[in-house]
C-alpha cells in the first residue's frame, strides 16, 4: 500500500522485448540505410553531439582532472592522489564543510516544518485556495538573485536598514544580520527557506490531494479527532513525498553557492564559506591561476556523497511514482 | 489517479463536513486560515511591493526612512536612468536572448532523442538511454570546471564559446531530465497511430513531423516552462562564461552593479529584472504551479 513497504525497482529494467523485435544487424550497409538505421541515427545526433561534448565528456574529464595538475599553460600532469591530499589538508576544506552542514540544519530547522504546516492548513481551505498558493508561490518566481540582492539591503545593519526600522517598532535594537559571525548564516538560510518554501508547499499540497478521503471517513467512524486523523493519516500517508523533500533539500543546501557568494562572499572571517564556494576559489578566485586539480578532486568528493544521496533519492521516487 | 477521486478529495479533506458545522472548530479553522493568509501576504508580496515602491523613490528616502510610503514624491527617473543610461535595456534583451536560444536546443534535443529512444529504438538504444540516465546521478557541481574547460576550447573545433551565448545554450541542452520526460512521454503513446503511419509508408521524419511532434504538445510545454524559468535563473555558469557586460543576461549583471550605481536606480534594476517572471507567472499561473508540483515527482 504505502510506498516504503515496496521493494525499490531496478534503475533501468532491461527490455527483452526491443532486442528480439530488431531484426539482426544486415552486413550490408546499404540495407542498413534502408531499414532505417541512417535515419534512426540522425534522430541522434543532437543528443550524441550536446550529451557527448557538454555532459559525457566533461564527467569523464573531471576523474582525469582530479589527479592531474592543469594550468592551461603547459600539458597536465598526472600527480597522483596530491590534489585529494592538498584539499584535505587545506585548512579551509574543514570550515567549508562544517559551515555547510551548519546551512543544512538550519535549512532543515526553518524551512522543513514551516512548509508541511502551511500545506496543512492550505488544503482545509475552502474559499480562494488560488489566492494561497499564489501568494506562497511568488516568492519561487523573483529571480534568486534579485531575491538575494534585495534581502541584502534588507540585511543593512545600520538603524535606519529595513529589517532593523521594522525590529524598531516592536522595541528591539539593531541587529548586525550578515556582518556578523553568528548570525550571518541564519540571515543567509532564512532568504533561501523564503525563497524556497513556496515550491515545497505546491509539492505537499499535490500530495495532499491524494490522501484518499475514505481513510478519514474510516477515522471519523471510529471517532477520530482533527489532531488524531492528522497524525495518524495525514502524516503517514504523506511520508514517501516527505522523505523525498528532505533529500532534494539536503542535495539542494549541499550545493550552496548563491547564498554565501552574493551575501557575504564567505566572511565574515570564513564563517559562511561553503563546500561550493571554495571549489570556486580554487577554480576561478586563484591569484595564481586556477587549481583546477584541486577544485575537481573537491567537486568529486562532494559528488560522490551527493550520487549516494540522489539513487536513494531515485528509487524512491520510482516506486513513489508508482503507486 | 481517476478523476473522480481528486473530486471527492476536494470535497472533503482533514476536517469533516459534520466538524465544519461546530462553531468552535469552524472560528478556529477560518482564525487560522486569516493568521495564514496576512502571513503569506507579508512574507509573499511585501518584500516585491516594497522593491516596486523602492525604484520609484528617491534614493535619499530609501535611505533615511525605508518604510516610509514615498514621503517625497515620485522619482520616475530612476527606472529610465537604470534604464537607457545603465543600459539595462541591453542585458534585458541579452536575457531573452539566453532563454530563448536555450528554449530552443533544449527542445530539439528532448524531441528528437526521445523520438528515438521511443519510438524508433534502434538496438544500442538501450545503451544510449543508460548512458542518459547516468548522467542524473551527476551532480552540476562535478561539471563545473571541466565543462567550463571544455567551453574554453571545444574538442575537435578548438574553438573557444566564452563571450558567446552558444555557451550557455549548448550545455543547458544537455539535460537528461528533459530527455527522460519526453521520452516518457512518448513511451504512453498509442503505438497502433505509428504502426499505421508506417504502412501508409510514412518516413521517420515524417512521422516525427507529422505525426509525433502535434501530439507532444503538452510535453513540449511543460519542457518549455522548465527551460525558460531556469534560464532567467541562472548565475553561476553564465557569470563564469559571460563576461562582457554587453553579451551579460540581467543575473549576472545585477551584482556587479550594486557598487557601482545609486542606490534609486539601483533597486530600480532588481524591480525591473523580476517584472517579467512574475507577470508569466501571474497570466500562466495555473501551468507554473502543475509544474511545480510535477517537480517533486520527477525532478532529478
Amino acid at each position: 500500500m504505502t510506498v516504503l513497504d515496496e521493494r525499490p525497482s531496478v534503475v533501468d529494467p532491461p527490455q527483452p522485448a526491443a532486442a528480439t523485435r530488431q531484426r539482426r544487424r544486415p552486413a550490408n550497409p546499404r540495407t542498413w540505410v534502408r531499414n532505417g538505421g541512417l535515419s534512426n541515427l540522425l534522430f541522434l545526433v543532437p543528443m550524441l553531439l550536446i550529451f557527448g561534448i557538454f555532459s559525457w565528456y566533461p564527467i569523464v574529464q573531471s576523474f582525469v582532472m582530479s589527479f592531474q595538475k592543469t594550468n592551461l599553460v603547459t600539458a597536465p600532469t598526472f600527480v597522483g592522489l596530491d590534489n585529494f591530499v592538498k584539499v584535505l589538508q587545506d585548512p579551509l576544506f574543514l570550515t567549508a564543510v562544517q559551515n555547510t552542514v551548519w546551512f543544512a540544519v538550519l535549512a532543515l530547522l526553518f524551512g522543513y516544518p514551516i512548509p508541511l504546516i502551511a500545506a496543512v492548513l492550505m488544503s482545509e481551505v475552502r474559499r480562494a485556495k488560488g489566492l494561497f498558493s499564489a501568494l506562497a508561490y511568488l516568492p519561487v518566481v523573483v529571480p534568486p538573485v534579485v531575491a538575494v540582492l534585495l534581502w541584502k539591503f534588507f540585511y543593512d545593519a545600520s538603524p535606519t536598514g529595513v529589517f532593523n526600522s521594522i525590529l524598531a517598532m516592536v522595541g528591539i535594537g539593531p541587529q548586525p544580520w550578515i556582518q556578523s559571525i553568528t548570525a550571518a548564516m541564519p540571515s543567509l538560510v532564512l532568504e533561501a527557506t523564503w525563497a524556497g518554501a513556496g515550491g515545497t508547499i505546491i509539492i505537499y499540497l499535490a500530495a495532499l490531494t491524494g490522501v484518499a478521503p475514505e481513510l478519514y471517513d474510516a477515522a471519523e467512524v471510529d471517532g477520530a479527532s482533527i489532531w488524531r486523523k492528522i497524525w495518524h493519516i495525514t502524516l503517514p500517508q504523506l511520508r514517501g513525498i516527505l522523505l523525498i523533500t528532505l533529500i532534494l533539500q539536503v542535495i539542494g543546501t549541499a550545493q550552496v553557492f548563491l547564498e554565501p557568494f552574493l551575501f557575504t562572499a564567505g566572511g565574515p572571517a570564513n564563517s559562511t564559506i561553503t563546500v561550493l564556494l571554495l571549489i570556486y576559489r580554487y577554480a576561478f578566485q586563484n591569484s595564481l591561476g586556477g587549481d583546477y586539480g584541486a577544485a575537481t578532486a573537491l567537486s568529486l568528493m562532494l559528488a560522490i556523497f551527493l550520487a549516494v544521496l540522489s539513487v536513494v533519492y531515485f528509487r524512491l521516487t520510482k516506486s513513489w511514482s508508482q503507486n | 489517479m481517476s478523476k473522480t477521486k481528486i473530486e471527492d478529495a476536494e470535497d472533503r479533506g482533514i476536517v469533516s463536513v459534520a466538524d465544519w458545522t461546530k462553531p468552535r472548530i469552524r472560528r478556529t479553522m477560518r482564525a487560522s486560515h486569516a493568521v495564514l493568509l496576512v502571513v503569506l501576504a507579508v512574507s509573499g508580496l511585501g518584500p516585491l511591493l516594497w522593491l516596486g515602491k523602492a525604484a520609484l523613490t528617491p534614493t535619499q528616502d530609501t535611505l533615511r526612512t525605508p518604510l516610509a510610503i514615498f514621503p517625497n514624491g515620485i522619482e520616475w527617473q530612476n527606472v529610465v536612468t537604470a534604464w537607457s543610461t545603465i543600459h539595462l535595456d541591453v542585458q534585458f534583451a541579452n536575457t531573452l536572448w539566453v532563454a530563448a536560444g536555450s528554449w530552443a536546443v533544449q527542445i530539439v534535443v528532448a524531441t528528437t532523442a526521445g523520438y528515438a529512444l521511443s519510438i524508433l529504438r534502434p538496438k544500442y538504444a538501450g545503451v544510449l538511454n543508460a548512458l542518459v540516465l547516468g548522467t542524473l546521478f551527476v551532480p552540476s557541481v562535478v561539471l563545473l570546471v571541466p565543462l567550463y574547460l571544455t567551453v574554453l576550447d571545444v574538442p575537435f573545433v578548438g574553438i573557444s564559446l566564452i563571450n558567446t551565448f552558444w555557451a550557455v545554450w549548448l550545455p543547458a541542452g544537455a539535460s537528461a531530465f528533459n530527455v527522460l520526460l519526453v521520452k516518457r512521454f512518448f513511451d504512453n503513446l498509442p503505438r497502433e497511430v505509428f504502426e499505421a503511419a508506417r504502412t501508409d509508408g510514412a518516413s521517420s521524419f515524417r512521422l516525427f513531423w507529422s505525426i509525433v511532434l502535434p501530439m507532444s504538445k503538452p510535453i513540449v510545454g511543460v519542457v518549455s516552462v522548465f527551460a525558460i524559468i531556469a534560464a532567467w535563473k541562472d548565475f553561476l555558469w553564465p557569470s563564469l562564461v559571460l563576461i562582457d557586460p554587453m553579451v551579460q543576461p540581467l543575473s549576472v549583471r545585477l551584482p556587479a552593479l550594486q557598487q557601482s550605481i545609486e542606490l534609486g536606480v539601483y533597486l530600480a534594476a532588481l524591480a525591473i529584472s523580476s517584472i517579467i517572471p512574475i507577470l508569466l507567472f501571474l497570466v500562466f499561473q495555473r501551468m507554473f504551479l502543475r509544474g511545480a508540483g510535477l517537480g517533486g515527482a520527477v525532478k532529478g
